[in-house]
């Protein structure tokens, strides 16, 4: 099951079947989930001009606009982000303003600009964007957009997020971006854990809990309206329901044991989840509300973690502990054609790719008494079994969460695995362009939205 | 769960309370001082043997000692009882495993005797004349009777010391068949938050399944899994590892 160089050939035929491409630069034992099919479009982000308005009201939202902007653009996977040192020291604030070849010639050097102007307008705040071909004059725009919000620095983060996402649905092969999306995830203090909420980039982190226990396994419905979790009281883990729309718990039935880690099926109208309900962990089904109950496995042992392919919502991976140490298996959502992935370790958190053709998951390959592996987030496709290792030497790392397009991978490290040190990091989905989103400590088990 | 958030904490507090109940009990324990008895009798009236025996202190817990002195007059021989012939004056280090009366007798000349007895109170075994309820009192004795049962790294199966952890704690489950208990099923801090949670969920289940196998009416245990999010201890420690693996026993109030 080792990686051998026969791998990158046929990540080579992946990449045509599958839309996949081996990096030029890094071994064999890389993968790109994503879109990217070749170079990189290099693309600069002008700081936008500041039109209309008092400048120091305006300022904090223009800098939080720019900043947001350039760093979509530079998350997004698919570009070559030019640096603002090697921008021209100009502003344009309208297609009139911009002369394309300061933008198209060295050191600049772009394919695309995107430019634009933030302004107060009648109370409002206008912001004003377009994308345009500096190489192509004849016909340079790609995209104009006007957006009119309320005048404060959060409308301006989430203008910039739209627009981000505009420019990269146009330039990214025709899938949406992620700029908007959300991470759920659990939030250690005081002794308790809350589930938390924040913008795929770490920014506007807040609480959406309040319970004052403790809360795990956020998973966010498919339509984005609904977060179950399982929460620790006196009675054991219960599965929650909590309304993003009413801000509120709504109702959904136990059974009696150990409740916990539940998973949407792509229609959102199925939840699988672990249940210990008859003296034994077993994945069970219900519907969203609790009915209709179903047990899927039947084993001695820990089974827990399920996850439902995203793509054809008729298979669950989930983590069994039947055969010894925990390991990934997949079957069919009625619990038939029992198929495990992996070949020993200590394997655990299952994520299944929007394109359901991979699974993430944390493996430790040499988990035992004195032993030192490492755990690390590991991918594996799932038709060929083949696995790269996507991080290292960062501590202990779990939970991994792909993001809506498939392009990147959210995950908790602690330096010591300890949740009370454990942070938020994300990178591209073949491990590259790594960095740490969250600080302070007590920040784990990511949770991607669906979109 | 305050038990299980304040497990150390309950713990030493418990011990706390049990020597000061044991220093207050062996000073107000008016019922057991020594008892004296000379048989006024017929005959040599001048040669009736005495006989006195102390017991210090007077109420211990299992495992703890106490000292037996003893003193006759006029005698010619002396026996206690469980203990047998001994010298007519003596002191003797016993660790009673539950409560005990030493009844001393000494004889004399002519066929005269003596008598007198000690109690010792013996805490733990028994928990004798204490209703279940929810005080202090209660949770010493549980927590005295009961036993946790450790297991291996990443298994859920009862070890033979957990048999025996298991034996100690059904005993005084049987013995008082109203008290009943939540299993508390926790794991080290190593490996992933949620395994561990179905994992602490079958090591209590597999403490409770070996209490009904030993006679617990399995409708007085319910079973929670704490996983790794109630640490008995933090160290990074082959020991503290293995304490934070375990089934744990509290009262279900």
């Amino acid at each position: 099951m080792r990686p051998t160089a026969t791998l990158k050939t046929t990540l080579c035929t992946l990449a045509a079947v599958l839309s996949l491409a081996t990096l030029p630069t890094q071994a064999q034992d890389w993968i790109r989930a994503g879109t990217d099919t070749g170079a990189r479009i290099r693309i600069a982000a002008a700081d936008f001009k500041p039109t209309n308005g008092d400048p120091g009201q305006l300022a904090q939202m223009k800098q939080v606009f720019d900043t947001t902007l350039s760093t979509d653009l530079g998350n997004a996977g698919i570009f070559d982000l030019v640096s603002k040192s090697m921008q021209p020291n100009v502003m344009p604030g309208s297609p009139q303003e911009i002369n394309l070849t300061q933008w198209a010639t060295l050191p600049t050097n772009a394919s695309m600009v995107a430019f634009g102007s933030v302004g107060l307008e009648g109370g409002s705040l206008v912001i004003r964007g377009w994308l345009f071909d500096a190489k192509n004059t004849q016909t340079a725009q790609v995209l104009g957009k006007q957006y009119t919000d309320t005048p404060t620095v959060e409308s301006a983060r989430i203008i910039a997020h739209k627009f981000a996402d505009e420019i990269i649905l146009r330039l990214g092969a025709g899938v949406p971006g992620i700029a908007e999306s959300h991470v759920y995830f659990v939030h250690a203090q005081h002794g308790t854990k809350e589930i938390w909420e924040m913008d795929y980039d770490g920014q506007n982190a807040h609480p959406l809990t309040h319970l004052g226990q403790i809360s795990l396994s956020p998973r966010i419905s498919p339509d984005g309206s609904r977060l179950a979790f399982t929460t620790l009281d006196n009675h054991g883990w219960t599965i929650r329901m909590y309304s993003l729309l009413l801000g509120r718990l709504v109702a959904y039935a136990n059974m009696s044991g150990t409740n916990m880690s539940p998973a949407w099926a792509p229609d959102g109208n199925q939840l699988a989840f672990s249940s210990s309900a008859t003296g034994d962990p077993e994945i069970w089904v219900s519907d969203n509300s609790g009915g209709g109950r179903r047990r899927v496995t039947n084993s001695r042992g820990p089974d827990t973690s399920p996850v439902w392919n995203p793509r054809s919502g008729a298979q669950i991976a989930w983590i069994s502990g039947r055969s010894g140490l925990p390991q990934l298996y997949i079957m069919d959502a009625d619990g038939t054609n029992i198929s495990r992935l992996t070949d020993g370790g200590y394997a655990t958190s299952p994520s299944w790719s929007p394109n359901g053709q991979f699974i993430a998951f944390a493996w430790n390959r040499k988990y035992g008494p004195g032993a030192p592996g490492g755990t690390d987030i590991y991918v594996m496709e799932i038709a060929s079994r083949r696995w790269i290792q996507l991080t290292h030497d960062i501590g202990v790392c779990d939970f991994p969460t792909w993001s809506p397009d498939g392009r990147h991978i959210t995950f908790q490290a602690s330096p010591d695995g300890r949740d009370l040190h454990g942070e938020l990091w994300t990178m591209l989905a073949d491990g590259t362009d790594r960095k740490k989103i969250t600080s302070g400590g007590g920040n784990t088990m990511p949770n991607w939205s669906w979109h | 769960m305050k038990f299980a958030s304040h497990l150390a904490r309950t713990r030493v507090m418990a011990l706390t309370a049990a020597a000061i109940v044991a220093v207050l009990a062996s000073g107000c324990h008016k019922n057991s001082k020594p008892n004296y008895t000379a048989p006024e009798g017929a005959g040599t009236a001048n040669t009736a043997p005495t006989a006195v025996i102390t017991a210090d202190p007077q109420t211990i817990n299992v495992g703890q000692s106490v000292v037996i002195n003893w003193r006759t007059t006029n005698a010619t021989s002396a026996t206690i009882d469980g203990i047998g012939s001994v010298n007519l004056n003596g002191t003797q280090t016993v660790s009673p495993t539950q409560s005990v009366v030493f009844h001393l007798v000494a004889k004399g000349d002519g066929g005269a005797t003596a008598e007198a007895s000690a109690k010792v109170t013996v805490l733990v075994p028994e928990a004798p004349n204490v209703p279940n309820g929810s005080d202090l009192t209660d949770d010493r004795v549980f927590y005295a009777n009961v036993a946790d049962v450790f297991f291996d790294y990443d298994s859920y199966e009862v070890r033979p010391d957990g048999k025996s952890a298991i034996d100690k704690t059904a005993a005084f489950l049987n013995a008082h068949p109203t008290v009943k208990v939540v299993i508390g099923g926790y794991c080290d801090d190593r490996g992933s938050a949620e395994y561990n949670l179905a994992l602490g969920e079958n090591r209590a289940n597999a403490a409770k399944n070996a209490l009904v196998s030993a006679g617990v009416a399995a409708s007085r245990l319910r079973v929670i899994s704490y996983g790794k999010e109630k640490q008995f201890c933090s160290e990074e420690t082959d020991a503290c590892w293995q304490q934070n693996r375990r089934a744990q026993f509290t009262p279900d109030k």
